[in-house]
């Protein structure tokens, strides 16, 4: 097997290894007495690490001698996608409850939500042209329409900054590693870098 | 002919407790000799107090709980139709910031706390302020069982029941003077023992404030609690004295009390502090004022499965509208909330 088969094929178990062991241990009641919340914290948080992930892929290509890296960026954005999905599905089943009637007011009064489904929202288009075909199509604008994965960023980061209640630690940590991430896209950024 | 109409929140005799648990306590106590024996009990049998609720481990208790036990009020006051949350989920799942954020912070790290010889400064607007020791503010007092639902402002809840004693009565032996109007409590700090007070990005200042307008702190409602399933305070869940005010949002219940103050003016609360526009001084459980974070219409009663979620109702003064809702005629709750 190639190289780039083997780690696209361990991409792919370890992303999906962690939604069936939670489910797993939300059955055998190790996710402790409110399951559903604890599933849908671990599926957000999740989907984030994932889209951290895949904005690393495009650095990481540039400064080390491995040239693959870009080759499983497409699998890591789609996951990252699926985590969000599930994420948005566990808020409609576990909190809500099924009270569709309820939506509305739970979007105009809890704003952090409505932000987080704008993220989802915006990466939809994204997962929906990931196929050769919609590049092939899209052409100069699939990168163009790729880049709202930047504002994907800034929105998650609101999204999550408005839960907090009272500890910013693990919010600081995830927005210092998000701004490393974009301002390594800044034009000169890497060139230099990659000098050392 | 006197016809007594019990208050909604107040169940039949019938309608109790989960029988499971009925009968280990009917067990438990004909194994103990109360049945029997009334409360002319050995106390050899008390040495190591077992609890009245399945899957609850026994507690070392100190003398005067022991003591205090054995002529307990059960069931003082009951939960209507309500099934009380099994001991371990009650135990794992605890708000409790001094000791860590999530949820199961509480239960790793609080087991270390010292909570023997715990002293409780009275002041204020008091006759008879004072460092008392915790068993000497109970002296005069019987135990009592109060079977209470929890509503946290996150939207989940629990039904717990606690060993305590009504706080209006420790109030009216410390005698409040003229000018007091509320009462103040004041949780520990330990840094050496909390982590959460040493994270260098809490928002918090400790120590965690809390209070209630002095009518508030008076309604037979009002508990402190040194106890729960029959036995002592884990330390996660506030040890060794805690406050529980039923028809209020979980954070009001303020843990491990080292300082109560009778104060003319309304204290400023931790969560008032940090962020005003979203937890008021009241918060009384309302499911017609909604909090930024979470929808406060329904709850999660817990445990809640994932496939069979108990997604519930939430009940106006979390269902002890018929007793509290006379403390706040006249009151504009959304204001006031």
């Amino acid at each position: 097997m190639s190289p780039l088969w083997f780690g696209r094929i361990l991409v792919f178990l370890a992303a999906l290894l962690p939604p069936c062991l939670w489910l797993y241990q939300a059955q055998a009641g190790e996710l402790g007495p409110d399951p559903g919340k604890a599933i849908l914290v671990r599926l957000g948080e999740g989907a984030w690490i994932l889209l951290l992930l895949t904005l690393s892929l495009t650095p990481l290509q540039r400064l080390t001698p491995w040239r693959l890296w870009g080759r499983i960026r497409r699998q890591l954005g789609l996951w990252s996608f699926t985590y969000a999905s599930l994420h948005l599905l566990a808020y409609v089943l576990f909190i809500l409850g099924l009270a569709w009637e309820r939506l509305p007011t739970e979007l105009a009064k809890h704003p952090y939500i409505l932000v987080g489904a704008m993220a989802w929202l915006l990466l939809t288009p994204l997962a929906l042209t990931s196929n050769t075909f919609s590049m092939a199509r899209l052409g100069k604008y699939w990168k163009f329409l790729h880049r709202l994965i930047y504002p994907v960023v800034g929105l998650v980061l609101l999204h999550m900054l408005w839960i907090v209640r009272s500890d910013w630690g693990t919010w600081f940590i995830y927005a210092g590693i998000a701004v490393t991430l974009l301002s390594l896209r800044l034009p000169g950024v890497l060139s230099r870098l990659s000098r050392f | 002919m006197l016809i007594k109409t019990p208050p909604r929140s107040v169940c039949k005799d019938s309608d109790v407790t989960p029988e499971a648990i009925y009968r280990s306590r009917r067990q438990w106590m004909a194994a103990t000799g109360v049945l029997l024996a009334g409360s002319s009990i050995p106390d050899w049998l008390w040495a190591a107090p077992g609890s009245p609720y399945k899957d609850t481990p026994p507690a070392p208790a100190p003398d005067w709980f022991a003591q205090k036990l054995k002529n307990t009020r059960w069931q003082a006051h009951t939960a209507e139709n309500d099934k009380i949350t099994p001991f371990q989920a009650a135990t794992q799942h605890n708000n409790f910031y001094e000791f860590g954020t999530a949820k199961t912070d509480p239960a790793r790290h609080a087991a270390g706390l010292p909570t023997a010889d715990w002293k409780v400064q009275v002041d204020g607007e008091v006759a008879h302020p004072g460092h008392y020791a915790l068993e000497d503010l109970f002296t005069p007092f019987t135990l009592e069982e109060r079977i209470y639902r929890l509503r946290c402002v996150e939207a989940w809840s629990m039904v717990i029941p606690w060993l305590g004693f009504p706080l209006g009565n420790l109030l009216k032996r410390v005698e409040p003077t003229s000018k007091a109007r509320y009462v103040r409590f004041e949780t520990l700090v330990d840094a050496a023992h909390m982590p959460g007070v040493r994270s260098n990005f809490a928002r918090i200042d400790w120590p965690y404030v809390e209070g209630l307008r002095l009518d508030e702190a008076m309604h037979p409602l009002t508990l402190l609690a040194v106890g729960m399933y029959g036995r002592i305070l884990p330390n996660q869940n506030g040890a060794p004295l805690r406050l529980v005010v039923p028809w209020k949002y979980g954070f009001k219940s303020i843990k491990s009390i080292v300082r109560i103050s009778l104060v003319a003016e309304q204290p400023q609360t931790t969560w008032q502090n940090m962020a005003p526009q979203e937890y008021g001084f009241y918060a009384n459980v309302n499911p017609q004022v909604d909090h930024p974070r979470w929808s406060q219409a329904q709850e999660r009663r817990l445990p809640s499965g994932l496939f069979s979620s108990n997604i519930r109702p939430t009940l106006m003064f979390n269902g002890y509208e018929d007793e509290v809702a006379g403390l706040y005629a006249g009151m504009d709750l959304r204001r006031f909330y």
